[in-house]
């Protein structure tokens, strides 16, 4: 008995130490889940004449995912959404965050562009309205215009296989 | 005196270029004239978490996004929205996480109530062991010895232990 309390305690410490190594302390969880996207209307950055807006994404489901060419963590990405948008499973939108167009652009020559199409969000704005605080991030959107999924930070292979590609089927069919 | 005043001088220095550090975060935003928006400011920003280095405020930090939230922030401000209601529109975007000081939800009721739980179990142990203890003692009747009660004796009377008489 004098040896089980201490043991106990510990016990439950480890537990909760535990929990604590596994917890992604940089990883917010999204008030935005299930709750109907942000309208926005931007540019597109392949033609800043035309622009694209929230109620022309309507009935369909779609991937955004916000990108920049100065963010370094795009690049491990990005040959995975390459990957993943030549399945064309789902339309994929890239939200140009507090870039420069040109550099923008010339990103996309270089490295390959997996987006149908690309908004400009110059000043960051609907990054904000949309909870965005860590470039990249990705957001499914199902065709009530009702953000379902948030992924922070670079999507690997096993997030889209696992995770994004079974919801999108979902909430396709 | 002549090593006093260079002391005060170089305290003068220092002062100076710590006031020079101090609102550096104020100069990254569009300035606003008013000093009452800045104070109001300055007050809410300091009860917000930046979300991207996460054990600073949003007044303290220089990442860009929350030179981007100040902004927001500020226009909301001028524009003439109630503290609470900037508190909710950044809620709404990021979270309880961006407050400092939760509400209390369900879902916080442990952070809340957590450490009172905690000082009152120990408390409630604390007691309990002292209880235990006594009631050993009594049960053990524990009697001293002769010699004991005189050393006992010796150790409580105030004229004892100073100097010998």
């Amino acid at each position: 008995m004098r040896f089980l309390i201490p043991l106990a305690v510990f016990v439950v410490l480890l537990v909760f130490l535990g929990i604590g190594l596994n917890l992604k302390p940089r990883e917010v969880p999204s008030p935005l889940i299930d709750k109907p996207a942000p309208a926005f209307s931007l540019a597109r950055l392949d033609d800043p004449a035309a622009s694209v807006s929230l109620q022309d994404m309507r009935g369909k489901v779609w991937v955004l995912n916000v990108w920049a060419s100065w963010c370094v963590a795009c690049l491990d990405e990005h040959p995975h959404l390459v990957e993943f948008s030549r399945k064309g499973l789902v339309p994929l939108y890239g939200l140009n965050y507090k870039d420069v167009p040109d550099a923008a652009r010339a990103w996309l020559g270089k490295h390959g562009n997996p987006y149908d199409v690309s908004i400009v969000d110059a000043d960051g704005r609907v990054g904000i309205d949309y909870g965005v605080y860590g470039v990249p991030e990705t957001f499914v959107i199902d065709s009530q215009g009702v953000i379902r999924y948030k992924h922070i930070g670079p999507v690997t292979p096993e997030v889209l296989q696992n995770t994004i590609e079974p919801l999108v089927r979902r909430l396709q069919s | 005196m002549r090593r006093a005043m260079l002391m005060h001088r170089a305290m003068f220095v220092l002062l100076v270029l710590l006031a020079g550090a101090a609102p550096a975060w104020a100069e990254q935003a569009a300035p606003v004239g008013d000093p009452a928006v800045e104070e109001r400011l300055k007050t809410l920003s300091n009860e917000l978490r930046c979300l991207v280095c996460q054990n600073q405020s949003l007044a303290d930090s220089n990442a860009d996004l929350a030179v981007d939230l100040r902004n927001q922030v500020r226009e909301q401000i001028v524009a003439g929205r109630s503290d609470a209601q900037i508190r909710t529109w950044l809620t709404e975007r990021y979270g309880d996480f961006v407050l400092y000081r939760p509400p209390l939800k369900r879902t916080t009721l442990m952070l809340w109530l957590g450490p009172a739980l905690l000082l009152v179990a120990a408390l409630a142990a604390l007691y309990l062991t002292l209880r235990r203890r006594r009631r050993d003692m009594i049960a053990q009747n524990v009697e001293l010895t002769e010699a004991e009660r005189r050393r006992a004796e010796a150790l409580l009377d105030p004229d004892e232990g100073r100097a010998p008489r």
